[in-house]
């Protein structure tokens, strides 16, 4: 099939882009990318007004196979991920049976294949069954194609296997995903700690909890000289830590989720269990410093930590429900309306941060839109309208805060590898 | 007091969310079921033929008699489940159970559990009424409503008095329910423990905080004294029951020096010893015991208030739907 995407905005900030010039797509690749073509092709899409720019890439997946599909399947994750303009996303290791092995990772590559309408990258565990005792085999499992190592759902707590993690990822030249919660600090609390948490009485999680270990992850990363990336940062100390790092010149990277820049722990007020996600919801002191990191450079990407769990595991008593929130479908809207709308960053910053520099710290070789490269676009209305509701969610499951809202701009169209999988809101299975 | 004023909530779930008008009404009605307490034939027709159901996911004599003798008094028809603590755990969620509740035609849940905020996620799931009889840490609105009953008998007014909460502010939903009722009609509160039992922010809750007893003893009208759970959450921040009788304690030489009308309250059960000596319980200051007879006053106006506003809100829906 050949398509030709006429009248648009294409953004690239990693061929330096931002012109109105067309794009014609065959045989799964950017054929010409120009002003003003004309061509002979089975479908042309009029972009008037929208913007065109690479898919996006999530860091941060939990897509839940093998072992809870009742919350979300590859299959229907990516469904959900293209709803929401992604053409990567990467799949978390804190499956059941964890992806801590050669065999999962077969098992899970046979599911992408045959499910998955957009590109699923792989990360595996640090430990074996994530349990933070024995370290995985590294080398093999990236050789079975991992583009990163992470125990996310939990911090590897013993700082001596950590340390030789990451001197082995070192060696290995692969990716640590950090999630970073000191748990004796956390100390099994459900929302922020402060003023919400003292109202509701419920356990708090402290800031401390995250930047501590943050603070400790960091500096093992630059004495084992590994590349870091640290997982949903939610409070100011950790962008604070994140900062000075770079500045000395340590491989850190960092991303956050679009729920703890457009939410506070105020929404906690109605015991909604979702707005229970692990880190928790922070203050508008700690949203501020978001947007700072994020405009300044600090923080690189911005991801969903897309965590499905079924209304039945989520209509229970606040302490009891899980933690986390669907993401993927309102990724791209809460990040137009928080950070281009209030002019934190640009159009082209956001594509960087939801696109460029993921693909760039997993290592993913993505070219952006060149000729030659492989076909992966999304087309954003950045204008249009709508009321999030829970029918039209692709994802297994409805575990969103932001149900009900009036969203603005949002993914109209998707090519993965040259092939159109959504077409003007309709997604071609 | 307006006496006028219309209530109109079918949920008690605590006193951050009500306004001082709808605090004093409570307390005002409770005056009058409080006439009805004393009478030789303790029993009025006002819930005849409704019926109460105390849910408690939380071991409670005090708060679970109190409501089924208010309830009873009231001529409704009481039944009381003890529930599983972790309805997770029984296998039956929250919502589940309330909604099974509702469908034996139950006109009232009086919900105790050990999880804060499950009576807000209980009363949006069934359209019977739901009164908070503690949650976890959040409130405990029918205590703090007796306090400020107990209080108001004794001085006349809750307006203007220095009130101290002294203990586990923390964890203590006794605690949070009296800041909020207080507050909202006028008294000045502090609240006094060791460091580790004072939660971040509480002064953006409207009291002043402190770790000096002394302090919040001096000029005090009335002192509120918490349990001391030594066997639960207290443990940690405070090891030794000892060191806290000796700094925090309520004892006859504090007392001394206090304000001489100066009131004692405790929600119960003391830990004599502890947070208090048997001479400062048993003392002509402690009202401890006309708080747990207010107590059932108090709870008779919630049932009857909450009752009447949802009876009032299905006959306007029906209404309004031309039924």
């Amino acid at each position: 099939m050949k398509y030709l995407v006429k009248n648009g905005r294409v953004i690239d900030p990693a061929n330096k882009i931002d012109a109105k010039v067309d794009i014609l797509i065959s045989e799964g690749k950017i054929e010409k990318i120009d002003k003003d073509l004309e061509e002979n092709c089975d479908k042309i899409i009029d972009a008037e007004g929208k913007i065109i720019a690479p898919g996006l890439v999530d860091m941060h997946t939990h897509l839940r196979e093998p072992g809870r599909e009742d919350k979300e399947t590859i299959r229907s994750g990516a469904h959900s991920a293209v709803r929401g303009g992604f053409t990567t996303v990467t799949c978390m290791p804190n499956t059941d049976p964890p992806i801590d092995n050669l065999q999962v990772i077969s098992l899970v590559k046979d599911i992408i294949r045959k499910d998955a309408l957009c590109n699923v990258a792989i990360v595996g565990a640090i430990t074996i069954g994530r349990e933070g005792k024995k370290i995985v085999d590294i080398s093999a499992m990236k050789k079975a194609g991992i583009v990163a190592i992470s125990d996310d759902g939990s911090s590897v707590e013993d700082k001596a296997l950590m340390s030789a993690a990451l001197k082995s990822a070192a060696v290995n030249g692969i990716l640590v995903i950090d999630h970073c919660e000191e748990t004796r600090l956390s100390a099994s609390g459900v929302i922020n700690k402060g003023f919400m948490s003292t109202k509701m009485g419920l356990r708090g999680i402290s800031a401390d909890s995250e930047y501590e270990m943050v603070k400790r992850d960091i500096e093992l990363a630059a004495t084992a000289r590994a590349a870091i990336h640290i997982a949903h940062v939610s409070c100011k100390e950790s962008v604070d830590i994140i900062r000075k790092a770079k500045r000395s010149g340590v491989k850190v990277t960092a991303e956050t989720a679009p729920h703890y820049f457009s939410l506070t722990d105020e929404c906690c007020v109605t015991y909604d269990t979702n707005t229970k996600m692990n880190p928790p919801l922070r203050s508008k002191e700690d949203v501020d410093a978001l947007k700072k990191g994020l405009s300044d450079g600090t923080i690189d990407a911005i991801a969903t930590d897309h965590a499905p769990h079924t209304d039945s595991e989520k209509d229970v008593e606040f302490d009891y429900a899980p933690f986390g929130i669907i993401g993927l479908e309102t990724a791209l809207s809460l990040s137009i309306m928080e950070l281009v709308d209030k002019k934190i960053l640009s159009w082209s910053e956001l594509i960087e941060k939801m696109s460029t520099n993921p693909a760039k710290i997993l290592g993913l070789g993505a070219q952006g839109l060149k000729k030659g490269a492989v076909a992966d676009i999304v087309i954003i209305d950045p204008n249009k309208e709508y009321v999030y509701k829970k029918e039209g969610i692709e994802s297994k499951s409805q575990n969103s805060p932001f149900i009900g809202w009036t969203l603005k701009g949002g993914a109209t169209h998707v090519f993965v590898g040259g092939r159109l999988v959504m077409d003007d809101g309709v997604i071609k299975a | 007091m307006n006496k006028k004023f219309a209530w109109t909530r079918k949920d008690l779930l605590g006193l951050e969310y009500l306004s001082a008008e709808e605090i004093e009404f409570i307390l005002y009605t409770a005056g009058s079921f409080k006439e009805v307490t004393t009478r030789q034939i303790k029993k009025v027709p006002a819930l005849r033929g409704k019926t109460v159901v105390n849910l408690f996911y939380e071991p409670s004599t005090r708060t679970r008699a109190s409501f089924e003798l208010a309830a009873k008094r009231l001529s409704a028809d009481v039944l009381n489940i003890a529930a599983e603590s972790s309805s997770v755990k029984k296998g039956e969620t929250l919502i589940d159970t309330g909604k099974n509740i509702e469908a034996l035609k139950v006109d009232l849940i009086v919900v105790r559990h050990n999880c804060s905020g499950a009576p807000n996620i209980l009363a949006r799931a069934v359209s019977s009424s739901v009164v908070n009889a503690g949650d976890g840490w959040h409130e405990h609105p029918t205590q703090a409503l007796l306090d400020m009953f107990t209080l108001k008998e004794k001085l006349g007014r809750i307006e203007g008095l220095n009130v101290s909460i002294i203990g586990d502010i923390a964890h203590s939903r006794v605690a949070r329910s009296n800041i909020w009722g207080l507050t909202k009609l006028g008294a000045k509160v502090t609240v006094c423990a060791p460091g580790m039992l004072i939660p971040e922010g509480i002064e953006k809750m409207g009291v002043k905080a402190t770790t000096d007893l002394e302090e919040a003893l001096e000029g005090a009208d009335a002192i509120n004294v918490l349990r001391m759970q030594f066997e639960r959450d207290v443990a940690v921040a405070f090891p030794s029951k000892f060191e806290y009788l000796k700094n925090y304690g309520i004892t006859t030489e504090r007392l001394a020096k206090c304000k001489k009308e100066i009131v004692v309250m405790h929600p119960g059960p003391i830990n004599r010893g502890i947070e208090m000596s048997s001479e400062v319980a048993d003392g002509k200051n402690s009202v401890i015991l006309e708080q747990v007879t207010n107590g059932i006053a108090v709870r008779m106006a919630v049932l009857y208030l909450v009752s009447m506003a949802n009876d009032n809100r299905k006959t306007n829906t029906k209404a309004s739907l031309g039924a």
